[in-house]
């Protein structure tokens, strides 16, 4: 089976794209599903369901969805294999941006758009940084030369990955993506030797537990106070 | 463009080496080491003395800079040298054969592409620009030189091969021309001075003058298209661009695909309008997504250009007046153009 992250910050197209490639892998009979991870609200897999795509939603709602994600591979690779899938797309809205979803020995991708500023490849960190394959969307509606600088930018911050631009309405460049989706690792034996590329962020304090109230009689747990001096 | 490498390095002062290399100062400021940009020392000279200030060792960081000039150099590519592009037939929407077998196309080259709307004009840019090996709907072959070119489908940088100019378009940065330019200009690796290059061809096409640092978003659509067009000639440096419908534009069009055309780019101008199916030589006609004719600009076409063109003069000026708060007077005999120069 293909385990693939897809991971990207809101609204950069992710599902648009990912609907498109899997257009051109159903053309190809190759069984993909996608399993959803979001914080809040995920309506995105209404559209899967629409275009008959097996489709799985978690929400981690009060948990850290970093931690959400990484706990639930197991459970993503039981469905997959009830599924009979012999792709799975592990969609994720980036979680925040300090971390990154991606498996070593896995395809990673990472979904950028046009719009979202020339400044946005630096901030992103290891989710671009650590991918395989770059999405880059939205090229329709900039110039030529914002998208020759943000795709500059992206590779100057992830020198190995390869970048597709993918026009999620037309559909333009999703032949490409699928193609390198297709051509994605195989995950050999069960899931127990998988590891993720980048470690997660530490997050043990009383605000993970609830508490609500500010002020430094409350902060039990790990804190870093910010520096200014 | 000479590669940067340990000999121009120890060769030239600092100062000239940031003018012929704009990729040097993001790697400097990068590396965090400060310089001065009218700099006469050389660049190994200065990082010494910067170094020996902070306590550092000069080698190991020329041995970085380098090696990081290197990697951008790597990403901009070779500026590609092709010299034909061929499109192949493949089949129409039912699955039969088109009726044009083949088109190719030279450096400096305009054709354009007509057809009602879902005539497969899209389809064929689409082909064109992922570069197809018969595994799209259409089954044509793109091969570039001769050969397909698969290969090249995932190049980045100087070796892409196309470029696209479109009505949807617009600018979205929050920066003045001369700030995206400079960008722009820095990430193909090309001199800085191109910036002003651009901006005179971008108003010797728009007749509406902008600046330097006239912020993007407070030019006009005539401007913003002028600036586009222009961009793409003189900065970027994909050989193939494709146009789709660039009409009321409010820029001289003929003057934008001679621009184009000037620099060896081989332009695809899908349209509906006229005047722009007439300005190139050749028109290709789609038809229930087929190539279905070619025809060849006629000498009576020519004739009806002109008049086109004179049309469009005058509707120019007639917009150029009332916005002045000009009454108008009766329009007199209409006269060509003195030096048509058609692509």
């Amino acid at each position: 089976m293909q385990l693939i992250t897809v991971a990207g910050p809101p609204s950069s197209g992710k599902t648009s794209v990912l609907l498109k490639a899997l257009e051109w892998l159903r053309a190809e009979a190759v069984r993909a599903g996608v399993i959803k991870f979001d914080c809040l609200v995920a309506d995105d897999d209404q559209a899967y369901q629409n275009a008959g795509v097996p489709v799985r939603k978690g929400l981690s709602g009060v948990l850290c969805p970093d931690h959400y994600f990484v706990s639930n591979i197991d459970r993503v690779l039981e469905w997959s294999s009830a599924q009979q899938l012999a792709m799975t797309l592990i969609e994720s809205a980036g979680l925040c941006n300090r971390c990154s979803p991606h498996i070593k020995g896995l395809l990673a991708v990472c979904v950028l758009d046009n719009v979202s500023g020339l400044q946005t490849p630096r901030k992103i960190g290891p989710m671009l940084k650590l991918a395989d394959i770059v999405v880059i969307t939205k090229g329709d509606i900039v110039s030529q030369a914002e998208r020759e600088v943000f795709a500059f930018r992206v590779q100057s911050v992830a020198p190995r990955a390869r970048i597709v631009q993918v026009n999620g309405r037309t559909g333009q460049g999703a032949q490409a993506l699928a193609r390198l989706l297709r051509a994605a690792p195989h995950l050999e034996g069960d899931g127990d030797s998988l590891r993720l590329r980048f470690p997660m962020p530490a997050a043990l304090c009383s605000y993970c537990l609830g508490e609500t109230r500010v002020g430094p009689d409350y902060q039990i747990g790990q804190f870093r106070k910010l520096d200014i001096d | 463009m000479q590669p940067l490498d340990r000999e121009r390095l120890h060769r030239h002062s600092l100062a000239d080496l940031l003018i012929e290399y704009p990729l040097l100062e993001s790697a400097l400021l990068e590396a965090g080491i400060e310089f001065d940009p009218d700099e006469q020392t050389t660049l190994p000279a200065h990082l010494a003395r910067w170094a020996e200030v902070h306590g550092q060792s000069a080698d190991s960081f020329l041995a970085r800079l380098i090696e990081r000039i290197d990697e951008l150099n790597r990403l901009l590519g070779p500026a590609t040298s092709m010299k034909r592009l061929s499109i192949v037939a493949g089949r129409d929407k039912s699955g039969r054969a088109e009726t044009v077998a083949g088109i190719e196309l030279n450096r400096g080259d305009l054709l354009a592409i007509v057809g009602p709307t879902g005539s497969g004009k899209s389809r064929l840019l689409a082909d064109i620009e992922w570069l197809a090996s018969g595994d799209t709907p259409s089954g044509r072959r793109i091969l570039i030189d001769g050969r397909t070119a698969e290969d090249r489908r995932f190049a980045f940088g100087g070796d892409r091969m196309i470029a696209q100019l479109s009505q949807t378009m617009s600018f979205v940065l929050d920066a003045t021309v001369e700030e995206l330019l400079a960008l722009h200009v820095e990430s193909r690796g090309l001199a800085a001075g191109l910036v002003e290059d651009v901006i005179e061809a971008a108003n010797g096409l728009s007749g509406e003058p902008f600046f330097r640092h006239t912020p993007l978003t407070g030019l006009s659509g005539g401007q913003t298209r002028a600036l586009m067009v222009a961009d793409t000639a003189l900065v970027c440096r994909s050989p193939i661009v494709l146009v789709d419908e660039i009409e009321n534009a409010g820029i001289d069009r003929r003057a934008a695909f001679n621009l184009l055309l000037a620099q060896e780019k081989i332009v695809l101008s899908a349209t509906h309008d006229p005047l722009l199916a007439l300005l190139a030589p050749r028109r290709l006609c789609m038809r229930h997504g087929a190539m279905h004719s070619l025809h060849r600009r006629t000498p009576e076409e020519e004739a009806i250009l002109a008049d086109l063109e004179t049309l469009d003069d005058l509707h120019g000026a007639l917009r150029s007046q009332l916005r002045l708060g000009a009454r108008l007077t009766p329009l007199g005999a209409l006269h060509h153009r003195r030096n048509p120069s058609w692509p």
